[in-house]
C-alpha cells in the first residue's frame, strides 16, 4: 500500500461527499416536479411525449397502480430488446455480419439490461452490433436507472406525506429523470470521454498493420455515449467485453476516477435528496455516513489483499503486489477501489478482472453485492435496499426499548416490517439456492474455468451478481449456456422485482399513516448511536447468511494460497 | 386492477417507441456527430498512421514477438493483443495454469536480465490490450534490445526515461511507458533494422 494509493481513496471519498448535495439538491427538483433550468429548452420534448402517450402527469397514482405501470412498461422494454437482439443479422449498421443472438441468450440479455443488472454472457465486441448496442441496450442503461430512482421517489413521498392515498405518477417520474437528469449529464460526461480517447463512431471497425507487420482488426463503435449512461446509471454492461478496463472505455487515470465517481454521484445525491424530502437533511447525512463507513472498511481490505499479493506468486520469483487481470494505467490502488465501488453500488462495470484478484481481495466485491448493494447503491436501487434495513434497524431498537418504533416521522408496523422482511429475504433465498442447484448438476459444473474452491467462488459470485443486479462477474465462468442463461434469468428478475414491489407496498402504506410528532421516547435516527445500530444490522442480517458460502470458496481459497495447493 | 392495466398500454407502447428513438437513435447520432467535428482523432480510435497505412492505436496495445522491440505484458485476448476479442485471463490465486504460466514467464525473463523481474512483465492484463508497461519493465528488456539493435543501453535507459509517463497531479495513474509509441521512438533511433 502507497501514500499515493490512500491518497486517490481519500480525495475520492472527499469528492462523492461533496457532490452529494448539489447532486441532492438537483434530485429534489426532479422529485417536487419543480423546474430546473433544462426544462426551458427540454419542457416541450416533456410536454410533447405525455400528449403523444396519453399521460397526464398530475395524476396521482396509489401503490398499486404505480407498481403494475412500472412492470408493464419494463415488459414492452423487455421484449423490444429481445425482438432488435433476435433479429440482429437482418437489421442495418452491423457491417460485420455478426449473426443474431439465440432465443436463450437474447432473453437473458434483455432481462440484464432491463433489471439495471447488465450481466453478460456475451462478449459486446464478439457478438453485438452497433445498432444493438444502441438501440437495444443504450435505452435501457437510461431507462431502468430512471426506474430505479422513480422508486426511490414513491417511497420518499410514502415518508413524507400524511394520510395520503398516492405516491406519484410513474410516468412522470421516469420522464423527468430521463429528460432533465441522465440524457443532459450523459452528453456532457460522453465528450468528456471522447476527448479523453473513448471512440465514438459509427464505423464498427479497423483494420491496422502493426509495426511487426501483423494484422490488428480493431472494434470500434460508439461507445462513448453507451459508456456514459453505463456509469451514471450503474448499469455496468461495457460496450467491450473488458468493460471499463478496455483503454476505449476508460483510457486514463482521469477517465477512471471520474468513471468511479460518476457511480456514485446519484447514489449519493439520493440520499439528500431523501433528508429533504422528509424534512431534515440529518437524516440523509446519518444514510450517507453508515454507507460510506462500510465502503471504507471494505475498500481497506480489498486494497491490503491486491498490495500484499499472491505467496504461491511471490515464491515463483516476482515480489509486490497482484497485477494479474489488472491494468498499468491504473495499477493496484485504483483497481482495489474501483472493484469495492461498482460492487457497493449495483454498477457492475469492472476496471480489473475481480476473478484473478487474490481471495480476499474478491471476497470483498463479492460480499458487497451479497449486503445488497446498499453501500450508495445504485441509483435509486441502493437507497430503497437501505431503507428496508433501516426500518429493520428501528424496529430492531423497538424491541429493545419495548415501544413501537418510528422512523422519520412515521409508526412502523407490523405490516412494513414483514414487507421489508420479505424483500431483503428473498435476495440471500435466490443467492443460496440457485448456486446450490449449479454446484451439483452436471451442466452447472461445466461452467467455472477454475478448479477447487474458487471455481466455486465462480458461481456463487455469479449468482450474487445476478439476483443482486450487479452485473459484475469472476469471468471465467462460461455463463453463455442456456442453463446458465436461464437460471440467471430468473435470479435477475426476482432480484429487481421482488425487491421493487414491496418497496412500493410500504411505500404506500406508509404514505396513508399519519406523521407522529417526535417525543423524548424516540429514537434519534440522526447521531452516531443509529449509524452503529445501522452497521451493525446491515453486515449481520445482510452478511451472516453469506458466511457458510464464502467459507467454501473465497476463505478456502485463502487457506490454500497461504498453504500453496494448486488446482 | 383490470382498469390500471389497460390504461398502462399505451403509455407503455408509445413510451418505449418515443425513448428508443431519443436514446437509441438521436442521443448516440448527435454524440458521433458532436464528436467527428470536436474531436476527430479520439473518436475514430486514436490512430497512429505512417503516410495511408494504420499502425494501431495509441491507446490499444500490440504483440511484439521480435526481440528487437520492446515487449507489453502476456495478453489473454484471442491469441495476444486480439483487440476484437478483449479478456483478462480469469484465472485465480491458486489456479495451476496461472503458476505454470507465470514461472515460464518468470524464466524467459530472467535468461534476459539479472534485474528483478517486475510483476507487470509477467502479468496478463485485464483487458488483454494494456498499452503499457512499468518503466522497470522497460529497463528489464534493454539489454536484449540493445544487443539485437547495436545501440548502447544508456540510450535506450534515456528513452524510456523520456517515454515515462507520470502520475497526473501526484495521485492519478501509475509511472508508465506506452509500448507501441516507445518503439517507434525506438526505430527512430537508428541502429540494424527490426526486420
Amino acid at each position: 500500500m502507497t501514500f499515493q494509493g490512500w491518497t486517490l481513496i481519500a480525495v475520492f471519498i472527499a469528492l462523492v461527499i461533496a457532490l452529494a448535495k448539489p447532486m441532492g439538491l438537483w434530485l429534489f427538483a426532479l422529485y417536487e416536479g419543480r423546474a430546473t433550468p433544462l426544462h426551458r429548452l427540454l419542457g416541450p420534448v416533456e410536454r410533447g411525449f405525455y400528449r403523444l402517450a396519453g399521460i397526464d402527469p398530475a395524476a396521482e397514482q396509489g401503490w398499486r397502480r404505480y407498481a403494475l405501470h412500472m412492470l408493464l412498461f419494463q415488459l414492452v422494454l423487455l421484449l423490444f430488446t429481445y425482438a432488435v437482439l433476435r433479429l440482429q443479422a437482418v437489421l442495418p449498421m452491423n457491417p460485420r455480419a455478426l449473426a443474431a443472438i439465440g432465443p436463450d441468450g437474447a432473453m437473458n440479455t434483455a432481462i440484464s439490461f432491463v433489471t439495471n443488472t447488465n450481466w453478460q454472457w456475451y462478449s459486446g465486441e464478439v457478438a453485438m452490433s452497433n445498432l444493438s448496442q444502441m438501440l437495444g441496450l443504450t435505452i435501457h442503461n437510461f431507462l431502468s436507472a430512471a426506474t430505479g430512482i422513480a422508486v426511490a421517489f414513491a417511497l420518499f413521498r410514502g415518508f413524507a406525506r400524511q394520510e395520503a392515498a398516492t405516491v406519484g405518477n410513474f410516468w412522470a417520474d421516469c420522464t423527468r429523470v430521463t429528460l432533465y437528469l441522465l440524457l443532459p449529464a450523459c452528453i456532457l460526461y460522453a465528450l468528456f470521454l471522447i476527448a479523453s480517447g473513448a471512440p465514438q463512431t459509427l464505423a464498427s471497425s479497423i483494420d491496422a498493420t502493426t509495426l511487426e507487420g501483423v494484422r490488428q482488426t480493431i472494434v470500434l463503435g460508439p461507445v462513448a455515449s453507451q459508456e456514459a449512461i453505463k456509469m451514471l446509471g450503474t448499469n455496468g454492461g461495457g460496450f467491450f467485453n473488458a468493460n471499463s478496463a478496455h483503454p476505449f472505455e476508460n483510457p486514463s487515470a482521469l477517465t477512471n476516477l471520474v468513471q468511479m465517481l460518476s457511480i456514485f454521484a446519484i447514489g449519493a445525491g439520493l440520499t439528500w435528496c431523501f433528508g429533504k424530502a422528509v424534512g431534515n437533511t440529518r437524516q440523509g447525512w446519518a444514510i450517507l455516513a453508515a454507507m460510506l463507513l462500510i465502503f471504507v472498511a471494505g475498500v481497506g481490505v480489498v486494497y491490503w489483499q491486491e498490495a500484499a499479493g499472491n505467496p504461491i506468486h511471490h515464491a515463483l520469483g516476482i515480489a509486490g503486489g497482484n497485477m494479474e487481470g489488472k491494468e498499468v494505467r491504473f495499477g493496484i490502488a485504483a483497481s482495489a477501489l474501483f472493484s469495492a465501488v461498482t460492487t457497493a453500488a449495483s454498477c457492475g462495470a469492472v476496471n480489473a478482472m475481480h476473478d484473478s484478484f487474490t481471495a480476499l481481495g474478491g471476497m470483498i466485491p463479492l460480499f458487497n453485492i451479497q449486503l445488497g448493494e446498499i453501500v450508495v447503491g445504485g441509483v435509486g436501487a441502493g437507497i430503497y435496499g437501505f431503507l428496508l434495513f433501516a426500518l429493520l434497524a428501528v424496529f430492531v431498537a423497538g424491541l429493545m426499548v419495548g415501544r413501537t418504533p418510528e422512523y422519520v416521522g412515521k409508526k412502523i408496523e407490523a405490516r412494513e416490517v414483514k414487507l421489508a422482511v420479505l424483500s431483503i429475504a428473498v435476495l440471500p433465498l435466490c443467492i443460496l439456492a440457485l448456486s446450490s442447484l449449479s454446484a451439483v448438476l452436471p451442466a452447472g459444473l461445466a461452467g467455472p474455468l477454475n478448479k477447487g474452491p474458487h471455481g466455486f467462488s465462480e458461481i456463487l459470485y455469479a449468482f450474487s451478481s445476478g439476483a443482486g443486479n450487479n452485473g459484475s462477474a469472476f469471468a471465467g465462468l462460461s455463463a453463455g449456456t442456456p442453463f446458465y442463461n436461464g437460471l440467471l434469468s430468473v435470479a435477475m428478475w426476482i432480484g429487481r422485482f421482488f425487491m421493487i414491489v414491496p418497496v412500493l407496498a410500504i411505500a404506500g402504506s406508509l404514505a396513508a399513516k399519519k406523521q407522529v410528532t417526535e417525543s423524548a421516547g424516540s429514537f434519534p435516527t440522526t447521531g452516531p448511536l443509529w449509524v452503529g445500530l445501522l452497521i451493525g444490522i446491515v453486515l449481520i442480517v445482510g452478511g451472516l447468511t453469506f458466511l457458510p458460502g464464502l467459507a467454501l470458496g473465497p476463505i478456502a481459497d485463502h487457506l490454500a494460497m497461504a498453504s500453496g495447493p494448486l488446482f | 386492477m383490470l382498469k390500471d392495466f389497460t390504461s398502462a398500454i399505451r403509455p407503455a407502447l408509445v413510451l418505449t417507441a418515443l425513448f428508443a428513438g431519443l436514446l437509441g437513435l438521436a442521443y448516440p447520432a448527435a454524440l458521433t456527430g458532436l464528436a467527428q467535428v470536436l474531436f476527430p482523432a479520439q473518436a475514430n480510435g486514436s490512430l497512429i498512421r505512417h503516410g495511408d497505412r494504420v499502425i494501431g492505436s495509441r491507446l490499444i496495445g500490440q504483440a511484439f514477438a521480435s526481440p528487437a522491440y520492446f515487449h507489453g505484458r502476456p495478453s489473454a485476448a484471442g491469441a495476444g493483443y486480439d483487440a476484437a476479442s478483449s479478456s483478462g485471463s480469469n484465472l485465480g490465486p491458486t489456479s495451476r495454469a496461472l503458476a505454470e504460466r507465470i514461472a515460464g514467464d518468470v524464466a524467459a525473463a530472467r535468461s534476459e536480465s539479472a534485474l528483478p523481474v517486475p510483476a507487470d512483465l509477467v502479468t496478463a492484463s485485464a483487458s488483454g490490450l494494456d498499452p503499457h508497461v512499468t518503466p522497470q519493465a522497460a529497463l528489464h528488456q534493454v539489454a536484449r534490445v540493445a544487443a539485437v539493435r547495436g545501440l548502447p543501453e544508456a540510450r535506450l535507459r534515456d528513452l524510456i526515461a523520456q517515454r515515462t509517463e507520470t502520475p497526473l497531479l501526484g495521485f492519478l495513474g501509475e509511472r508508465r511507458v506506452n509500448v507501441l509509441a516507445l518503439n517507434l521512438a525506438l526505430d527512430g533511433l537508428g541502429g540494424n533494422p527490426a526486420r
